[in-house]
């Protein structure tokens, strides 16, 4: 009687990569949420602006490199890009700022280096390190969160996404009413007008830990970190590594000088530290290979991250922390091939 | 303006000096990459690619006076690998030096023709042919890199390239 | 001391409830039982019969070929029906030279004088008659044990690892074997010490199951053999395997390119040291084994004694038959195991389990997507390779880097294929590209040679012209000095 035959293994995890992106969105779910709660809708206008352009570049992108579109479409990685990338934007953002993002992210970033699994650098990334050059003051215009304490911004959801696509606010507001700067951005600012931490740290905008109602949203980015851990999506070496670094860099310049230096709890609560450190730096393809490469990588990501927001240019490294980082993860491999059984110690 | 314009020139020079040192190869690592370029080589010492055997083909390389696609018996496996090495353009075998055979060769005796003239046994270059004056020589087909050597000097043709046994 | 496991490796549900609910049983006699002449690891064995000849159980039928190779017996009484190419498992279904023995189901057994007591021979002799035996590694590698014990006997403070960690899901022959016939393998191990001239034992189960380390302490402790101990591991796949085994057990690694011996330590399937034991015992040549038949392609699922060369369809029949929801025929386990083409192939010594497999027991594999380089595959791995690197420089073809990266040290166990989400046939790629790195390597390792013999060449020419100058030179002076 003749069977049909296939190589061993003949049994395989019901594993693939359409259901480890959409665990990542599930896991980023929280943050949504929670952003939504402080920060009003506009986050979720900017999720579909960006997803829609994301999926409309990849399918050009596939179309053009004569791939086909299932299964690549649906494999989530593009939408991933894109929600990454609108959560790094401020939520009244022009539509122009998400699209140019995303599209940049997915043709240049992703497809043009080879598409899934080849892009040596982090899309969501490459799209926000290109705008944040090319339209810094954009970037900065935050909303204060609702709040006790803080003046929110009382725009409808209506109003909301006419600004948006408008790229400006309803006639009774100008910019300057409406928006915010974020903690990080506050806390640089005012220390360089003199102000010590300590005097910084006593706005309105600012709680026990980090910003108000940004410490609520990244405890949500950290419980959907956790569930990612939990499910071996991702693993412990690049978040322990970064957070980690980041708590030593933070802890011991503050202790040295707490005047002029945020605690290390402030560097972790604030900015996209919990973000980066679950859900950006731990992008696979575009991270180090090994245990111990990613331990390294992790750590440059924290220790960049904290140099760039202490002494740099712009008020949050994480963006450019991990591109650097990117860039030095073929060296980093070359280092860390783990030994082999067998081979000489 | 000035200053400004003299310390740009001073680094870019200054810069550039150190390149011109670093780029230069100490005698030493002369010697290992002399070494490297001949590990990559297959040792058939025919001479196809002009020089006298692979050290010397390698010597040449290191000096960059000779290119990477001049060795047949190495392929373009070995051209690619070179290429890699030296960071030069990658090219495949020049037909000039020689053809890329697609099965290893080795050579052959017609022991019903040899007359025991120690000719071939002189030629090749890694004692592959057993034999003396007068007696038989035989190929050690295990040890023949099929460079072709002894088949000139043999005057009576008795010498055929085969294909190497498996 | 030990590590407590296994690095990496997967845990896997074992589907041994079913074929260990029974006891073992004799498989039914069948007509024709074929023996290919090369189912062992080396030279094929040379025939010493031809067809007509009568032949009994027990008897030898063919006699080891030049090199590593092994004697064969007949498993029944009968006729030599033919010797021609059959097809056969370890070939795909390929033909191979066989003998073919008839039946005639009388089981008249080959007279042999009763063997001496083994604590008589000389450990060379001891080796030199497991020989004579068959035996060779049942564990599915089917390496001439004799040859395996020559090869170690030169060192000193040799142990015995005995391998009852069946790992791989579906297998339980060697689970059924250290509950019937525990007292077989300690005997057997007590052969082997001799045979070795050493003083440690250590049979190494899985600590999923009670029955087998049960069986086997009470064996132990009826023995008296205080060189005997019983050691429990971790039960994740790949524990079994030689090197993780070695490793897990005595806490050093075997080098890469060598074998356990270069640690002292000689390795052995339980299967294989029960084998001994039947032979030097009761001088029981190696014509049967257990196999196991599982999956839920067939009806009834347990562990059989089998004789060599039964038909696998004669199997199944036996077992009740085919389930309608066959799909796959696997020689070995689910992980490393082979699909074969038909099931008109022989047993053989290295069929420890058929399974049936149906599409409940197949996970099949997805669409092959890229690598996302998420690094499950390195998690598991228990060789501490990376995979991934190893799968790029694969679709690259670079053997250097493969070279380095370890591909010839992968133990083709499947568990990186198991985890990775883009369901990429690792183990096959990388089963598929040794053969070429192994010929780099072989090429390499020839130049090589040929370098060494071109630079001696070149010294001794250089010297014989060193010596003629010489000699031409001290002539010239004494012909100046007479004149």
């Amino acid at each position: 009687m003749p069977f049909a035959t296939a190589p061993a293994p003949h049994v395989v995890a019901p594993s693939s990569v359409a259901r480890v992106m959409r665990q990542v969105l599930y896991a980023l779910v929280p943050t949504v949420v929670l952003h939504g709660v402080f920060f009003g809708p506009g986050l979720l206008i900017q999720i579909v602006l960006g997803v829609a352009t994301a999926l409309l570049c990849e399918a050009a992108a596939l179309r053009l490199r004569g791939k086909p579109l299932p299964p690549f479409l649906l494999d989530g990685s593009a939408i991933i890009t894109a929600v990454l990338l609108a959560l790094c934007l401020p939520p009244l953002a022009p539509w122009w700022l998400v699209v140019s993002g995303v599209a940049f992210a997915i043709l240049v970033a992703k497809h043009l280096f080879g598409g899934l699994g080849a892009n040596p650098f982090n899309p969501a990334m490459v799209g926000y390190a290109v705008l944040l050059v090319s339209f810094p003051a954009r970037l900065l215009q935050w909303l204060p969160p609702d709040v006790p304490g803080m003046q929110p911004t009382d725009l409808s959801a209506m109003e909301t996404l006419t600004t948006i696509l408008t790229g400006s606010p309803p006639a009774r507001f100008t910019w300057d009413a409406i928006t915010s700067p974020t903690p990080l951005d506050a806390l640089r600012t005012d220390l360089a007008l003199g102000m010590t931490m300590g005097e910084a740290h006593a706005r309105a905008l600012f709680s026990t830990f980090g910003g108000k109602g940004w410490e609520w949203i990244n405890l949500a980015t950290l419980a959907g970190g956790i569930w990612l851990l939990a499910l071996k999506i991702i693993r412990w070496h690049i978040p322990v590594a970064m957070l980690g670094a980041l708590f030593v860099c933070g802890s011991v310049m503050s202790a040295a000088d707490p005047g002029a230096y945020a605690g290390p709890l402030f560097h972790l609560t604030s900015g996209a530290s919990l973000l980066g450190a679950f859900f950006i730096a731990t992008d696979p393809v575009s991270a180090a290979t090994s245990d111990r490469g990613r331990l390294i990588y992790g750590a440059g990501i924290g220790v960049l991250t904290y140099v760039i927001r202490t002494w740099g240019g712009y008020p949050d490294g994480v963006a450019f922390a991990v591109l650097i980082m990117n860039l030095a993860v073929p060296l980093i491999d070359r280092y860390t091939i783990p030994r082999i059984y067998g081979h000489a110690r | 303006m000035l200053p400004a314009l003299l310390t740009m020139i001073g680094l870019a020079a200054a810069a550039g000096v150190a390149a011109a040192f670093a780029a230069r190869r100490s005698e030493r690592d002369r010697n290992r990459l002399v070494e490297e370029i001949d590990a990559l080589l297959p040792q058939t010492q025919c001479g196809r690619c002009t020089f006298a055997g692979c050290r010397p083909y390698a010597a040449a390389l290191a000096n960059g006076a000779a290119d990477i696609n001049q060795c047949p018996p190495g392929g373009h496996a070995t051209a690619a690998a070179l290429a890699s090495l030296l960071g030069r353009e990658a090219k495949p075998v020049d037909p000039r030096f020689g053809n890329v055979s697609t099965r290893p060769m080795v050579a052959w005796i017609d022991e019903g023709a040899c007359i025991g003239c120690v000719k071939c046994i002189q030629a090749c270059p890694v004692d592959a042919i057993v034999g003396a004056s007068k007696f038989m020589h035989t190929v050690i087909a295990a040890h023949c890199t099929g460079c072709e050597l002894c088949i000139p000097p043999c005057p009576v043709d008795c010498i055929v390239m085969r294909p190497a046994p498996t | 001391m030990a590590r407590p496991g296994v690095r990496g490796g997967l845990r896997l549900n074992a589907h041994t409830e079913r074929s260990t609910e029974h006891p073992l049983r004799p498989a039914s006699p069948v007509e024709s039982l074929v023996l290919p002449l090369d189912q062992h690891a080396g030279a094929a064995a040379v025939p010493l019969v031809k067809p007509g000849d009568r032949v009994l159980h027990g008897q030898p039928i063919a006699e080891p070929g030049g090199g590593i190779s092994a004697w064969l017996h007949s498993p029944a009484s009968g006729t030599v029906a033919a010797i021609e190419p059959r097809p056969a498992p370890h070939r795909m279904g390929a033909p191979t030279l066989s003998i073919v023995v008839a039946n005639d189901k009388r089981d008249e057994r080959y007279g042999a004088a009763s063997p001496p007591r083994f604590e008589e021979l000389s450990p060379q002799q001891l080796r030199d008659t497991i020989g004579r035996g068959g035996v060779v590694g049942l564990g599915g590698a089917v390496f001439p044990t004799a040859t395996k014990l020559a090869g170690a006997a030169d060192a000193s403070g040799l142990r015995l690892l005995l391998n009852g960690a069946e790992c791989e899901p579906y297998i339980s022959c060697d689970d059924m074997l250290m509950r019937e016939r525990a007292r077989d393998i300690v005997f057997g191990a007590r052969v082997l010490l001799h045979a070795l001239a050493a003083q440690t034992c250590v049979i190494a189960i899985e600590d999923d199951t009670p029955q087998p380390a049960a069986a086997l302490s009470a064996a132990i402790a009826e023995a008296h053999d205080d060189r005997i101990q019983l050691r429990l591991v971790a039960t994740i796949y790949p524990a079994g395997g030689e090197k993780q085994l070695i490793a897990t057990v005595f806490g050093v690694e075997v080098p890469t390119g060598g074998l356990p011996a270069d640690v002292s330590t000689v390795c052995l399937n339980v299967g294989t040291v029960a084998a001994v034991a039947q032979w030097i015992r009761d001088a029981r040549p190696l014509t049967s084994r257990i196999v196991t038949v599982t999956g839920d392609g067939v009806r009834e699922q347990r562990n059989l004694d089998v004789p060599l060369g039964t038909p696998m369809a004669a199997l199944i029949y036996d077992c009740g038959g085919y389930t309608g929801r066959m799909s796959r025929l696997i020689m070995g386990g689910s992980m490393m195991g082979q699909a074969l083409p038909h099931d008109d192939l022989p047993v053989i010594k290295a069929t420890n389990c058929i399974i049936a497999a149906s599409p409940l027991d197949l996970q099949q594999r997805g669409p092959e997507m890229p690598c996302i380089r998420c690094g499950n595959c390195s998690a598991v791995c228990p060789a501490v390779l990376l995979p991934q690197q190893l799968h790029w420089y694969t679709q690259a073809r670079d053997l250097q880097a493969l070279e380095t990266h370890g591909l010839l040290d992968c133990i083709e166990c499947g568990c990186c294929d198991y985890v990775c989400p883009s369901q990429i046939p690792l183990a096959e790629r990388f089963r598929d590209m040794k053969p070429a790195l192994l010929e780099k390597l072989t090429a390499d390792a020839n130049a090589d040679a040929a370098r060494a013999r071109f630079d001696a060449r070149t010294a001794r020419l250089d010297r014989i012209e060193r010596e003629r100058d010489a000699a031409l030179a001290k002539k010239r002076q004494e012909l100046t000095k007479k004149s």
